[in-house]
């Protein structure tokens, strides 16, 4: 296993802001894997939670918690941080279980997920070490974001903030509303990720809102589009190395993503957006990703 | 007889007091919706465009990114009407401001059936219902100009969350310049031990003169300024129940979930007496402010018969 914590830390200690990764696309693959382990033993173990999203947004989160983010766990308000929005709150597992793989909190603890006088909750909420916003209702983290990057104007700070989208919050107005006033107030140190896996609550996205043409709709908005495979390491940290270039503009990485990505059963099936696996899914997960 | 008082803006006080500030508060950011000029933050917005953003009428995103700028440090003051401010951006305003306590000052004009000729729909006569219902929430409804202008100052100077509640017509003013406004207390602004009216708002100005009225005819009314509802001061509203043995809460908004409410619940729970409540029932119209108060009872004279009917009450 890798050293992870130590190294982020490392990488944090310098300030550094890096172009390219310090992992090895190997390193990274590995650990994704463990951390598809931990996502679904989370979940298992209480019997809810959201699976699907978490394991599609998985290598957005690696890329930037192991790349390209300026952070310190051990200072998790650390005022010159880079800002991780996750919008799509309900994917908290995917998020926890990065943070503590990143040193924000023991990996043990993924065990009281959902539970009573835990601090992770069942959407994410800032009583968790690295967790900037509190999260359940969609359409609110662009927003949230946005307050953050005015934020570092308005102190003269140089972070960056990203946040991760849902492809069907996008059909809340209030996205929109975000994305008009980014690019009027040239948030160039916003970065928004939409995990376009193309399946919300319900059903496949196409079915319960027509959400394409996506990109033209954020270039329409004024933002810059850079769209990227969402589970491969080297184009998106490509893809993050040149959102992070240029400050005039936000801009929008639209990552294709695959829900359920890494568990057979669960990708690109609509049943595992909330649910939990059962005994039997379970040991048939973990084999697979063994 | 009303008495003769002189009337002031407490948005324009808003307005005034906001700029005053800036020197002292160099974390002060200031969001507007397109009713800058309404709300007087475009004194603000002229003079420290850095420090200004404008939204335009998107107040989910308003409230959102208010909420961003707050958890990274900055004291943001949002305003606008208080039917855009507080009803729309309702689930903003409980998950990215009330859940995590984040220091947002909402303030908002043109709250009530003050609005007056813009009708039902512009009225907001249930933003202290929801505001009330945030937890945590501090919400301040101010009397007067005078009033208005330390309200606005304690909320800079103190952490956590606001709503301020102001209304678009000018107001009477009912305090002297040496008025001193303490956040965590009422203000018993007329002694009395026959019986009590509570007011917020405009309501105080009325109550004064309702108390006037009663003096006439021997009665002499507690009036107290109830100018924040959230967190309520329980020992003035106990010892005006304890003290008087009846109380009138007189507010000009939904008599569901605002200061009536609040009152009663506080009272039944601790020292039941009897509480007539003079509120509005139900939505408004189009009409001149005064109009619409004297159409929905919102008078000396409507005050002044609810409380010979709660004195009434406590006899039975």
């Amino acid at each position: 296993m890798l050293a992870t914590t130590a190294r982020a830390q490392n990488i944090t200690s310098r300030n550094r802001r890096s172009l390219t990764p310090e992992y090895s696309t190997e390193q990274l693959e590995s650990l994704a894997k463990e951390v598809r382990r931990d996502i679904i033993t989370t979940i298992h173990n209480v019997g809810t939670g959201h699976p699907g999203g978490s394991l599609s947004e998985l290598e957005i989160l690696i890329s930037l918690y192991f790349g390209a983010m300026r952070h310190d766990p051990n200072n998790p308000s650390w005022p010159d941080r880079d800002r991780l929005i996750l919008s799509k709150g309900h994917a908290s597992p995917g998020l926890y279980a990065v943070l503590a793989r990143a040193g924000y909190f023991p990996r043990e603890e993924l065990s009281t997920f959902r539970k009573i006088n835990s601090r992770l909750q069942g959407h994410a909420h800032p009583m968790t070490p690295g967790v900037e916003m509190n999260s359940g209702s969609l359409g609110m983290g662009l927003s949230f974001a946005l307050g953050c990057a005015l934020a570092a104007r308005l102190t003269r700070k140089d972070y960056l903030v990203y946040a991760i989208l849902g492809d069907g919050e996008c059909d809340e107005g209030e996205i929109w509303e975000a994305a008009m006033a980014a690019s009027h107030h040239k948030a160039g140190n916003l970065i928004a990720l939409v995990d376009r896996n193309r399946i919300q609550n319900d059903r496949f996205t196409d079915e319960v809102m027509t959400l394409e043409p996506l990109a033209a709709k954020w270039r329409a908005f004024g933002w810059r589009v850079i769209e990227t495979p969402g589970h491969e390491f080297p184009p998106l940290l490509d893809a993050i190395a040149r959102a992070r270039r240029g400050r005039t503009k936000p801009t929008v990485i639209i990552a294709h993503t695959v829900k359920g990505k890494g568990v057979s059963f669960m990708e690109n099936n609509p049943a595992f957006h909330g649910r939990a696996p059962n005994d039997e899914e379970y040991q048939k997960a973990m084999k697979e990703l063994a | 007889m009303a008495a003769q008082r002189e009337m002031a803006s407490n948005r324009e006080t808003y307005g005034h007091t906001l700029l005053s500030m800036a020197e002292e508060y160099p974390d002060i950011v200031v969001l507007g919706g397109d009713l800058n000029v309404s709300v007087f933050v475009h004194l603000w917005r002229d003079k420290y465009p850095d420090r200004f953003y404008d939204f335009g009428p998107s107040e989910q995103n308003l409230i959102a990114v208010g909420a961003g700028l707050a958890a990274s440090g900055q004291i943001p003051f949002v305003s606008t009407f208080s039917v855009f401010g507080v009803g729309r951006p309702f689930d903003q305003l409980r998950v990215l401001v009330a859940q995590p306590h984040l220091n947002l000052k909402l303030v908002c004009t043109h709250a009530g059936i003050l609005t007056g000729e813009d009708g039902m729909s512009a009225q907001a006569i249930e933003d202290l219902a929801l505001a009330c219902s945030l937890s945590g929430f501090t919400v301040v409804c101010p009397s007067d100009s005078i009033e208005t202008a330390q309200v606005v100052r304690a909320a800079a100077a103190n952490d956590g969350p606001i709503y301020i509640r102001l209304a678009r017509a000018a107001t009477p003013v009912i305090h002297g310049q040496d008025y001193k406004y303490t956040p965590d207390r009422s203000e018993v602004i007329r002694q009395g031990n026959d019986v009590s009216i509570i007011a917020m708002g405009v309501m105080v100005s009325v109550a004064l003169d309702a108390a006037d009225l009663l003096s006439q005819s021997g009665v002499q009314a507690r009036v107290i300024n109830m100018h924040t509802l959230r967190p309520a001061d329980e020992a003035t509203i106990l010892a005006a129940a304890r003290e008087t043995g009846a109380v009138v809460t007189a507010e000009e908004h939904y008599i569901h979930g605002g200061l009536g409410s609040i009152v009663g619940q506080v009272i039944s729970q601790n020292h039941p007496a009897p509480i007539e409540m003079v509120a509005l029932q139900g939505y408004s119209e189009s009409g001149k402010p005064e109009e619409l108060m004297v159409k929905n009872g919102l008078t000396p004279e409507g005050l002044r018969n609810a409380a010979e009917k709660a004195i009434k009450r406590k006899r039975g």
